[in-house]
């Protein structure tokens, strides 16, 4: 920086090495449990194969449109680890690409969801007391009165059945709880010394909100972020399964429990494989979950 | 001697890390003494008194020491007979009343079950009819105006005064010949702190109680008790008369905490004591208060200091006085 | 510079609640001197927190004026006070631990006023951090730290620092020491007495102990239920407390020498509790607790009696 004396650049230095410190400290915290450690392995492991779907996949053609019938119906084997399904397809390649619509889906809703959510709520809870909160706390209100599925399934039902729109029904019915989680905390926080301090000395709204209000919530919105991811992908999946979402051949998981559970108990592996892959996130983000609350618990 | 505490250690234990906090505590007690301990907050003055009467929380640990109650070893009494005790001889007085009495019961089922297992213990098993008598007489003693709208009330419906006089009626109960005082006075606006400290004094008199005030204001222990210990960071660092200690302090300590107290009669209060207390996990390996002590010297800091008796009745445990 | 820093006149806060309308303050008057520490003392229910409040714009008066530096008008909430109010009057809480946001580092913290009233560049804020830290007596480390590493009496100097860095002229401490412990508080006391002659700060200091008020004020107010019943200057207060009120609190106070016993007013005891403000006594509404209460005090509000030179008592006992 220009004209930084040498004295202001020791600062500098000297933070970065504290702030480096911190993380390492809240790394250590996480490390403590071994089931967060893995939690985050196996969402890595998960993301990697979804990302590199097509080397990890031993026959990615077969995630798509496929038709081999001399190869359907296999059991699962040596050249197919968890069999073939009716069209001659390897059911595990499909369960190798339908993580990465998983964590598209999980991603798309809740870089929506999450943001959109909270900055309503921390406005909601800051101005307490005026029309903008009202018209905001309502609005969530009327939608979480809902039934959550039902909601799901009528936008769905609306819109095109496909994955996008799918994903749009989810995050127009999560968008409210993540309003009401930061509009409760701010308004707890709002009347604390600080936050007056903080307004006493003239620093402006966003500053409140964003530098003030947000950071001492973090932690819960973080947590809660991680363990909605499993239900993000139950939900979409349930909106699959009725056939409102992913339509076949796309191998979404949800689409693919609904499609071969026609097929049990005959051809039991091919149903199977989708829904333990669905366990597996779920199970996974809930233990990375657990891990972040840890590291965030303590303060 | 009514209590004898020697050498007590306790930690609280967790997952993760112990906290050393009692290093060694050594305290007596004769019938009809009323003595103090004074220290900042986080001393450790609340866990001794909880240990007196073996309710320390569930991570709280004894690895060491003995606390002798009438003769009888606290910590290897049986529980029969610690609830006996618990009941008929012991009673405390906790520093918040918030806290202490439960918000959702009324005051007339708190009271009527302290009374009523009293009275179970000594073989009596009352009416009705008995215990309301009983807790007229009692909330007389400690001047609670309108007694039945109190019986009826929740906690939270009673002022900070009223909620404390209705501690003290529930720990004088208890308190057939021991009564523990922690902090009774905190969040009390002053004139109200001076009615309470005069009417503890009064029934304390009244009924020969033994008394142990705790607190760390110390203008309350000078006027209520005879004798004082100062506790810093889970040790005893001084123990004198109360008019000896305060006109000479002997220890770093307790000569900074004295001066340091803003006084009525003249102007400019001590420097202060700079830094805090040092962390329970990991304390220093010889005297506690060393990193904060202005005359530390090299022993200090290696060694704890032995027990050493600078005049009749007036004990410090520092190495300038060896 | 105006010799009067703050003017305020017939002063009233009332707050409606469920059980009807709490009269916090009910009338109040009184001026702030210029470089003075003006000491505002009660207890649970006086309305002096309230009344600090009402001056630092967190509520709005209901009745009255205060007039700052003979020319604004503080009758405004604080969102609609100009910067250069909200800079020069600042404010110090009793709570170290609620007045820092724990999750942000003391720089941070005390960055924040810099920045906002542009007291000093960006690229000279960590001198000026450090500059203040030293000042209140903490080395430049604690920069770094967040507020859980801190203890009591630290917390308390880094609000400290905080409201000093930008450069106000009037400072209020709402019982800045009354959740220390003895220790930390004579630092902090010490810290704020330097600080005041060096940068000829006014404090108006709102406290229920006074040992502090002994140590660092020069004119004593003492509130009772709302309204002010004595004012005087300190050494006068303590040699001659005139107000029954005011001597049944000196008389309250637990002292620690045979010196300060001497001090305190014999022949009067503390008894009955405060009244509720909702319904507040009629005439003076001390005359409830009052050992000297005559018929005409229950009836009419006693007037203002000066007794010497700076030393008014509002009773009846004496008019």
């Amino acid at each position: 920086m220009q004209g930084t004396s040498v004295y202001e650049v020791k600062f500098i230095e000297l933070e970065k090495k504290i702030k480096r410190e911190n993380w390492r400290r809240m790394w250590f915290r996480f490390k403590k449990s071994k089931l967060s450690i893995l939690g985050l392995s196996m969402i890595l492991a998960l993301l990697l194969m979804a990302i590199f779907a097509d080397y990890v996949a031993p026959y990615p053609s077969h995630a798509g449109l496929h038709i081999a019938f001399k190869n359907a119906y296999k059991p699962p084997s040596l050249e197919h680890i968890l069999g073939t399904d009716m069209y001659g397809r390897d059911v595990f390649s499909r369960i190798i690409f339908g993580f990465r619509y998983a964590f598209m889906m999980i991603g798309l809703v809740l870089s929506l969801v999450a943001p959109t959510g909270v900055i309503l709520g921390l406005i909601a809870g800051y101005y307490r007391g005026t029309f903008i909160e009202t018209i905001i706390v309502r609005l969530s209100d009327v939608f979480i009165s809902l039934p959550p599925l039902v909601l799901a399934l009528s936008i769905a039902s609306i819109l095109e059945p496909n994955i996008f729109n799918a994903m749009m029904a989810v995050s127009l019915m999560w968008w409210p709880w993540y309003v009401k989680l930061t509009y409760s905390m701010t308004v707890s926080l709002r009347n604390e010394p600080f936050i007056l301090a903080a307004e006493s000395q003239g620093a402006s709204t966003l500053h409140i909100l964003f530098k003030e209000l947000l950071p001492i919530q973090l932690g819960t919105i973080l947590t809660k972020v991680t363990l909605d991811a499993g239900w993000v992908i139950l939900i979409g999946a349930a909106i699959s399964f009725v056939g409102l979402g992913a339509q076949p051949p796309t191998p979404d998981l949800g689409t693919m429990v609904s499609e071969y559970s026609k097929y049990l108990p005959e051809y039991w592996w091919m149903s199977l494989g989708p829904a333990a892959g669905i366990v597996l996130i779920i199970l996974a983000f809930n233990l990375l979950g657990d891990g972040i609350r840890d590291v965030f618990a303590g303060e | 001697m009514l209590l004898e505490i020697s050498d007590l250690y306790v930690h609280y234990k967790s997952y993760w890390y112990t906290l050393k906090v009692l290093n060694g505590v050594w305290l007596r007690l004769d019938r009809g003494e009323r003595i103090g301990i004074i220290g900042e907050s986080g001393s450790g003055k609340t866990t001794l008194l909880k240990s007196i009467l073996k309710i320390l929380p569930q991570n709280g640990m004894i690895p060491k020491g003995e606390i002798r109650y009438d003769d009888k070893n606290i910590l290897k009494l049986s529980s029969s007979e610690l609830t006996k005790i618990r009941r008929k001889e012991i009673g405390m007085i906790f520093q918040d009343p918030m806290a202490a009495l439960n918000p959702v019961f009324k005051i007339r089922d708190q009271l009527y079950d302290i009374l009523k297992y009293k009275m179970m213990t000594e073989g009596h098993n009352p009416s009705s009819r008995e215990l309301y008598e009983e807790a007229l007489r009692i909330f007389s003693d400690v001047k609670l105006p309108d007694p039945d709208r109190v019986l009826e009330s929740y906690p939270f419906q009673l002022s900070g005064g009223m909620r404390q006089r209705v501690m003290i009626a529930m720990a004088l109960i208890s308190a057939g010949k021991l009564l523990l005082a922690d902090e009774p006075t905190t969040n009390l606006d002053v004139t109200i702190q001076d009615q309470i400290l005069k009417l503890i004094h009064r029934l304390v008199t009244q009924k020969n109680l033994s008394t142990i005030l705790v607190s760390h204001a110390l203008g309350m222990v000078y006027q209520m008790t005879d004798r004082v210990y100062v506790l810093y960071a889970g040790d005893v660092m001084e123990e004198a008369r109360t008019t000896d200690l305060f006109s000479q302090p002997k220890h770093p300590y307790t000569q900074l905490l004295v001066a340091s107290t803003p006084r009525l009669s003249s102007v400019g209060v001590g420097e202060g004591i700079k830094g805090k207390l040092p962390d329970y996990r990991n304390p220093p390996a010889g005297c506690r208060f060393a990193p904060r002590c202005p005359y530390v010297m090299d022993e200090c800091i290696n060694a704890k200091p032995g027990k050493i008796q600078v005049n009749r009745e007036h004990i410090v445990s520092c190495h300038l006085y060896e | 510079m105006h010799d009067v820093i703050l003017n305020v006149s017939n002063l009233r806060k009332y707050f409606k609640t469920t059980e009807g309308v709490v009269r916090a303050v009910d009338g109040v008057s009184f001026i702030v001197r210029c470089g003075e520490t003006l000491a505002l003392v009660g207890e649970s229910g006086s309305g002096k927190t309230t009344t600090g409040h009402v001056i630092m714009g967190f509520y709005t008066p209901d009745d009255g004026k205060i007039i700052y530096k003979g020319i604004h008008d503080l009758s405004s909430p604080m969102k609609k006070r100009t910067l250069e109010l909200k800079r020069d009057i600042q404010i110090v809480f009793q709570d170290p631990g609620t007045s820092l946001n724990p999750k942000r580092m003391v720089k941070d913290i005390i960055a924040l006023p810099l920045l906002v009233h542009k007291t000093i560049e960006k690229k000279r804020i960590y001198d000026k951090i450090a500059e203040l830290l030293d000042y209140v007596g903490l080395s430049e480390e604690f920069m770094f730290k967040y507020p859980h590493e801190l203890g009591g009496g630290e917390k308390q100097l880094v609000a400290i620092a905080r409201a000093l860095a930008p450069q106000p002229s009037f400072v209020i401490l709402d019982e800045s020491t009354s959740a220390l412990d003895v220790s930390s508080q004579a630092k902090v006391l010490n810290t704020l007495i330097k600080i005041q002659k060096e940068l000829k700060l006014t404090y108006l200091l709102i406290t229920h102990d006074l040992g502090v008020v002994r140590n660092i004020s020069q004119r004593v107010m003492i509130m009772y239920l709302g309204k002010i019943y004595e004012e005087a200057p300190t050494e006068e207060f303590f040699k001659f407390p005139m107000h029954p009120y005011t001597q049944m609190l000196l008389s309250s106070i637990p002292t620690l020498s045979e010196d300060d016993e001497k001090i305190k007013p014999k022949g009067i005891e503390s008894i009955g509790e405060i009244p509720s403000a909702v319904k507040p006594p009629t005439g003076c509404r001390f005359h409830t607790r009052c050992p000297f209460a005559k018929p005409v005090c229950s009836q009419q509000e006693p007037p203002d009696i000066t007794v010497n030179s700076g030393h008014i008592v509002r009773c009846w006992l004496y008019g």
